[in-house]
């Protein structure tokens, strides 16, 4: 058996009465991409600023590649292959998408010169914003923000990476293009961790998918599944859960 | 012609002002600290300099090799220790604690070197100056208008150029992504704190070379730094040369018809600057 890329043993964390993980174990596959749904405060970013070393669990181990990764600083673990997206896109706004991606190429992959201004180059490219390489990040649209954001994880030349919400906002078109993308880059054998409200976007590009409610996986498989789990369906009270649905 | 010698030596002026206030512009820009101890330091640098000259048979150019690295050196070493200390308990200890080495560095400056005031002998350069048409044009100020605009070209193309530079932008931008980058904030913070210390360091000399010094200088010298970073535009450097000229030009200016309005004068035109432009005339987003 393959080691996972990403496991997660027994992850507790709560916010003074607040449980946002409690016992929570997660594995992760090489190439594997995983869908993770759940209603909000559920603790879905909270999940990720603990596997990007952001804040650390109250208990629990986190592990990349068989390797104890628990007291790893942020900055490491970006640098051994973790990359992630904010729901909130922060680009460095005094800065153009050009060298934005070039910080990450820099110091994330470790590249130097000529090779991380191709690696900057060729992400923003990937990406659909080979237009405004040069424009100042801090003048960019929603779109192009995600899209940004997308593409400084993919600088950094992680092996697993992190979306949060990077459909949320975008009209039906755009949505379409960025799974497009991003199942483009799963099948380059990439891991990856998708948070997601607008779940038809979940559903084309993962084969797995975890719902996290009150700081537990209520359910963790095959997508359809999943989403038709009457447990699920309960948390999303009032909401009704289909693929073509868009709760964002 | 006299309007003009006015106006040749305001920007000349402006060029010192400029100096000093590139130091400060840069430990707000990256760090957001207002270092009130700013003019302290470079008089601090500039009795250095002035107690080796006359401890040692040095050169003057040798002494200036020795005092700006090390206090870039020793800006370095404080902003790792003191200021990164004060920066994790919030923006106002910062102020507190720079306002607290301002007191200690003008009180440990007149224990040791009195009240009186010094130069530091730099021989002909001090007074030589070359004729343009009619008026006179001083080296030394020539020397400090071209150290202003070297400064700020230098760093710029290492803000802009470097991988280390585009780092200290990303890290002055937004410290908390930066760091998922892999940047070490604190090693960067240390090295623009260093960098703005050299800067001040530059600027106590040149002062200490044009005119004497006395320990408690530095205070005005903060404000009239601090003056030309808000005229200019918050975090902008190109600013910053702007908001010093346009003090030191404003000040001869007024000192040509009144004398004794000449300081007042700087500051109204950093109040007009603060009441109807307050991002400065050269706004900036980040560095």
């Amino acid at each position: 058996m393959t080691e996972p890329v990403l496991a997660l043993r027994g992850i507790s964390k709560r916010f003074g009465e607040v449980v946002v993980a409690e016992d929570l174990d997660l594995t992760v596959a090489p190439g594997e991409a995983i869908g993770i749904v759940g209603p909000n405060g559920a603790g879905k970013s909270t999940l990720f600023s603990m596997i990007a070393g952001e804040q650390k669990p109250d208990s629990g181990a986190i592990s990349m590649l068989g390797r104890d990764i628990s007291s790893l600083p942020a900055q490491d673990r970006t640098r051994i292959g973790i990359g992630r997206t904010f729901q909130i896109p922060r680009p460095f706004e005094g800065m153009s998408v050009f060298e934005n991606l070039l910080v990450f190429a820099t110091s994330g992959a470790g590249l130097h010169g000529h090779a991380a201004y191709t690696r900057a180059a060729e992400t923003g490219e990937r990406v659909g914003l080979g237009d405004v390489l040069n424009a100042q990040a801090g003048s960019l649209g929603l779109l192009a923000r995600k899209r940004l954001e997308l593409a400084r994880g993919l600088a950094s030349d992680p092996t697993v990476l992190l979306l949060d919400e990077v459909a949320g906002g975008l009209t039906e078109p755009e949505v379409a293009d960025l799974v497009e993308l991003i199942r483009g880059v799963q099948q380059e054998g990439l891991a990856i961790v998708w948070i997601e409200h607008v779940v038809h976007a979940l559903t084309q590009t993962v084969r797995r998918l975890a719902c996290l409610a009150g700081g537990r996986l209520i359910a963790d498989g095959d997508p359809f599944e999943v989403l038709d789990d009457p447990v699920v369906r309960e948390v999303y009270l009032g909401t009704t859960l289909t693929t073509e649905e868009d709760t964002a | 012609m006299q309007i003009l010698d006015a106006l040749a030596q305001g920007i000349l002026l402006g060029g010192l002002y400029t100096l000093f206030a590139v130091g400060l512009s840069i430990m707000f820009g990256v760090m957001r600290i207002v270092n009130l101890a700013h003019g302290d330091f470079a008089i601090l640098a500039a009795f250095l300099a002035i107690l080796l000259v006359g401890e040692t048979s040095f050169p003057v150019w040798l002494v200036v090799a020795i005092t700006v690295p090390a206090f870039a050196a020793i800006g370095y070493f404080l902003q790792r220790t003191l200021f990164q200390q004060s920066l994790n308990s919030g923006p106002l200890s910062t102020l507190l604690v720079t306002f607290g080495m301002s007191i200690v560095i003008q009180n440990a400056l007149l224990e040791a070197f009195s009240a009186n005031p010094q130069r530091l002998d730099v021989g002909q350069l001090a007074t030589a100056s070359f004729p343009v048409g009619p008026i006179a044009i001083p080296y030394i100020g020539v020397l400090g208008l071209m150290l202003a605009i070297l400064c700020i070209v230098a760093i710029e193309l290492f803000l802009r150029r470097t991988a280390t530079g585009r780092m200290t932008r990303a890290v002055s931008d937004d410290p908390d992504t930066a760091r998922l980058t892999g940047a070490n904030s604190r090693h960067i913070y240390g090295l623009a704190t260093g960098i703005a210390f050299g800067a001040v360091a530059i600027a106590g000399l040149l002062l200490a070379a044009r005119s004497s010094v006395e320990p408690t200088a530095g205070s005005m010298r903060l404000i009239f730094a601090f003056e030309a970073v808000v005229i200019g535009g918050l975090g902008s450097l190109w600013g910053t040369l702007v908001g010093g000229l346009s003090l030191g030009v404003v000040q001869t200016l007024v000192a040509h018809f009144d004398p004794s309005s000449s300081i007042l004068a700087g500051h109204l035109l950093f109040l007009l600057v603060l009441a109807f432009r307050p991002q400065g005339l050269i706004p900036a987003r980040s560095l």
